[in-house]
């Protein structure tokens, strides 16, 4: 005997359908649970239409969509049901105790089927005709067609026995000839025939039967809970977050241990706390792929293409307000790589290709982000046309067309109006394309990258972070009032004094512009923007430099506060209009902040409109790079007074760690920052200078290295210098590059490379590459 | 038959006004308020209750009334929506009022120039005339190109 239907274990489906059928499993469970209830209450207020409706509701949605799904003994038991609930609404048939506990068996019957799907993707081979009878007596309206629905229920193949074949411990012949004896009237369940045959061993239908309760319990292991009772925990951890902020400042000014110790486990617990919920609203992303399909094959008929669409890591979960977000610029590129990427048929026989395009959508967690890959094995960018469309719409000449490498050429298509459709479609190629979803994919503080190979192929890379709920923010503060600024924006930070503000800050053209390390850096100054009051003059100017799109500006504030996680909620519809803020978030003392949106703010300020600037300005900084870079030093102080320097272009950021957060692990002291393993340094133990008292805060520079940081612990950071040195060779030390000048001070240059190389943390960073 | 509603009501100057007393989430006296730079003068701030932020519409401004004078701080009538609550700045808060259908009558045209677009009707009290407004039109803020 064949099956009528092959037997899949739900996990072998395609992820599309496993979800469609999870939710059907969920759904259907559900209704039939209310069904109960409400059939239950009818009997006791027959004359509830509501109860009557609720019912039939339930059943006629499981009809429904087990029908899509092609479940067929489900459909024709549950077609049974309505239609004995249709006569109970047409007053024809009146509910008595019978018919009540026909239906409730009905449920009991359908409930049975849901189980066997969620175990082992098939129906189940048990009779249901009593059921069917006894439904079919009280609609008096036996026909053929119902009465030969029983035959054709028992076809489908026996659940236990899919498992070992599956798990090739049993041979379908075995299963098969046990199932047979089953219909001809062996008692005995399919478990004990097997193994009385000697076909199988009893560890293996241990095993069998366990995977099926294992399946079970899935299944009953979720609950569905309604998005806005998430979206309340999620608030009111946020709000602890803040509560927890709050104790924490309190712990500075405490010396009662025990208060400390409850405030870290405080600290401790709501980091957990936060990270668990966190979860709860996560999906997986293949929740917004599996419209892709569809898409794609609409699509590539439209075009007279094939393509294959492939899918890897759907499991990758990410928040549900991201997902969201990305569902629109995936879309986007999806039509696009069929459109422009992928060639007909015809076309990649010709280049010796396969006639099936292939796209391949991958998805996986890297470093606390979620990478999204879309590559296609089509025919790759067409860099002389982009070229081409990027001069002729004035974007850049086409002296500096010829002069731009491959990335820089693929860059210019995210700039607006950019298509290198030969044809306007209607589909894509209408010149809003990359740029729209660069921004959007922006707008949530994530990245898009571009590679393509001329005949090959292109690959685009999504970085997109895992959550916007809660964030790392820089706080400043402008006119009074304070604004956080997303963590994921900001560069660096620029403080120039006095006269040195004077000096280093120009107008052109009545545009300000900073001179950083031989680059100039558009300012935008955020009292005149927001029309603050401004503030009294002052000796020092705050930069805040930060990305925004391709294009850094720097923003002066009147003060730089603090870094702090804040917990982003959205402005009101109200406020939907102004660009420039990203949301609000409440502070420490239970002040409103507002979140800058800084790529809005560089639009509404226009210092990002040009984008041609900018690729010139890369090519700049590219050529003045080796020059310029050394003329900015960072200057520390190591022991009572070893004062040394490094290029402040070695330095990625410089933090202060609690002495508490340094662990010991291979020999050597090392920190948890940013979910990696740093290796601490302490220089001045390197370099021999008389130990100063350990306190409680470890001033740390970070230096990062192909992905690795290093941090090297010094005694206090002194300043940043700005000026050529004059290295000389005084005392030969191995770390140090010689001495110089700066500040008017004798300096000792520390060589990083060779101070990794001397603890032995090079091949550390090596081995990360 | 007369039916009877619940209105909710306020001062703004002189006048009277009134909102469903359902579509209330509570009324809280002034809380400190952070400005929004940019956005439309009707938006008065964004206030903090209790850990929600909530945008605060300075309801003289948004019905053409005179600005507040001196120091008198006004009072938020906070307003419950589907999309998060919204908060009112009124003068001063009066009684739930019980109404009588047959005392209303829709806004007469001539207050159509004067902030009269966000009413919905007028209540003749025997005392004063209570004006009914119009939620959805008073939340609506004009945005103004930043």
């Amino acid at each position: 005997m064949e099956p009528s239907q092959p037997a899949i274990a739900l996990n072998d489906l395609g992820s599309e359908m496993a979800e469609v059928i999870k939710e059907f499993l969920v759904e259907s469970n559900e209704g039939l649970d209310r069904f109960d209830r409400d059939l239950i209450a009818l009997e006791k207020d027959r004359n509830s239409h509501e109860l009557l409706d609720s019912i039939f509701r339930a059943i006629h949605t499981i009809k429904g969509t087990g029908g899509v799904l092609g479940y067929e003994k489900l459909v024709s038991i549950s077609h049974l049901g309505e239609t004995v609930l249709s006569r109970m609404r047409d007053g024809v048939v009146v509910l008595s105790a019978e018919i009540a506990t026909a239906l409730l068996s009905m449920a009991d019957a359908l409930r049975n089927i849901l189980e066997n799907i969620a175990t082992s993707g098939g129906e189940g081979t048990e009779d249901y005709s009593q059921v069917l009878r006894q439904l079919t007596a009280i609609t008096q309206t036996q026909t053929r067609a119902v009465a030969s629905v029983p035959a054709e229920l028992s076809e489908t193949a026996p659940r236990l026995g899919e498992i070992l074949v599956d798990s090739r411990t049993c041979n379908p012949e075995d299963v098969q000839a046990a199932v047979r004896q089953q219909e001809q009237g062996d008692g005995r369940l399919l478990g004990e025939i097997l193994v009385d045959e000697r076909a199988v061993d009893p560890v293996a239908i241990a095993e069998g039967l366990k995977v099926q309760t294992d399946h079970r319990e899935a299944a009953s292991n979720t609950i569905r809970v309604d998005v806005a009772l998430l979206d309340k925990v999620m608030n009111l951890v946020g709000e602890l977050v803040l509560a927890r902020n709050q104790v924490l400042q309190f712990t500075d000014r405490q010396e009662d241990s025990a208060f400390l110790r409850t405030a870290q486990r405080l600290n401790l617990i709501t980091t957990e706390l936060q990270e668990g919920v966190m979860k709860t609203r996560m999906q997986p992303i293949g929740n917004v792929w599996n419209k892709l399909p569809r898409i794609v094959r609409d699509l590539s008929l439209a075009c007279g293409k094939q393509v294959e669409v492939q899918m890897e890591g759907a499991q990758t979960e990410l928040d549900k307000t991201i997902i969201e977000a990305i569902k629109d610029p995936l879309t986007h590129i999806i039509r696009n790589a069929v459109d422009h990427g992928i060639e007909t048929p015809k076309a990649r026989l010709a280049a010796g290709k396969t006639r099936e395009g292939h796209l391949l959508l991958h998805a996986y967690h890297e470093g606390g982000q979620v990478n999204i890959e879309v590559s296609d094995d089509g025919c790759g960018m067409d860099f002389e046309r982009l070229k081409a469309r990027a001069v002729a719409k004035g974007l850049i000449s086409s002296d500096q067309a010829s002069r731009m490498g491959e990335q820089e050429l693929l860059n210019l298509a995210f700039a607006p109006g950019v298509s290198t459709a030969e044809q306007v479609s209607n589909i894509s190629g209408r010149g809003v394309g990359m740029d729209v979803v660069k921004t959007n994919i922006e707008k949530i503080g994530g990245t898009v990258d571009l590679h393509s190979t001329r005949g090959r192929g292109t690959l685009l890379k999504i970085k997109i972070p895992l959550t916007l709920a809660i964030i790392p923010a820089l706080i400043v503060t402008s006119g009074g009032e304070r604004f956080a600024i997303p963590q994921v924006s900001l560069i660096e930070l620029v403080r120039c004094e006095g006269d040195e503000a004077v000096r280093s800050i120009e107008n052109i053209q009545g545009a300000s512009v900073y001179r950083l390390r031989g680059n100039l850096l558009p300012l935008v100054y955020l009292n005149r923007e927001l029309q603050l009051a401004s503030k009294t003059a002052s000796e020092s100017t705050n930069i805040v430099v930060l990305q925004a799109g391709e294009r850094q500006f720097g923003l002066v504030v009147d003060q730089i506060n603090d870094t702090e996680e804040i917990v982003v909620k959205p402005l009101s519809k109200q406020l939907k209009s102004v660009s420039c803020f990203a949301g609000a978030t409440i502070m420490g003392d239970g002040h409103v902040a507002l979140i800058l949106d800084v790529l809005g703010l560089a639009q509404m300020t226009a210092v990002v409109s040009q984008r041609h600037e900018a690729a010139a300005g890369r090519q700049a900084a590219k050529s003045g790079d080796e020059a310029a870079a050394h003329d900015s030093w960072l200057l520390f102080r190591l022991g009572a007074s070893g004062r040394l320097a490094m290029p402040l272009s070695l330095v990625s950021r410089l933090e202060e760690f609690n002495l508490s957060q340094v662990e010991r692990y291979a020999g050597r002291d090392v920190i948890q920052y940013r979910d990696q393993i740093m290796p601490l340094i302490r220089v001045a133990g390197v370099l021999g200078y008389a130990g100063s008292a350990e306190s409680e805060l470890l001033q740390v520079i970070v230096y990062s290295s192909r992905g690795q940081n290093v941090g090297l612990v010094v005694d206090e950071i002194l300043d940043i210098a700005e000026q050529s040195a004059v290295v000389q060779q005084i005392r030969p030390v191995p770390i140090l590059q010689g001495a110089a000048v700066l500040q008017q001070r004798v300096t000792d240059l520390l060589d990083v490379p060779a101070l990794l190389a001397a603890e032995q943390l090079e091949c550390v960073t090596g081995a990360q590459a | 038959m007369s039916q009877r509603r619940q209105l909710c009501t306020f001062y703004l100057e002189k006048f009277l006004f009134g909102v469903e007393v359902e579509k209330v989430q509570e009324i809280i006296r002034y809380q400190e308020m952070t400005r929004v730079p940019r956005a439309s003068a009707v938006i008065a701030g964004l206030i903090n209750l209790r850990g929600q932020i909530v945008t605060a519409i300075d309801l003289r401004h948004q019905l053409h009334l005179a600005p507040r004078e001196g120091d008198e701080l006004p009072m938020n009538v906070v307003i419950r929506r589907e999309d998060g609550p919204i908060s009112l700045l009124v003068d001063e808060i009066g009684e739930v009022v019980e109404v009588d259908e047959q005392s209303f009558e829709p806004a007469p045209d001539t207050l159509q120039s004067q902030g009269g677009e966000f009413l919905r009707g007028v209540y003749k009290l025997r005392e004063q005339l209570l004006l009914l407004l119009d939620i959805e039109k008073t939340m609506m803020v004009e945005t103004r190109p930043a």
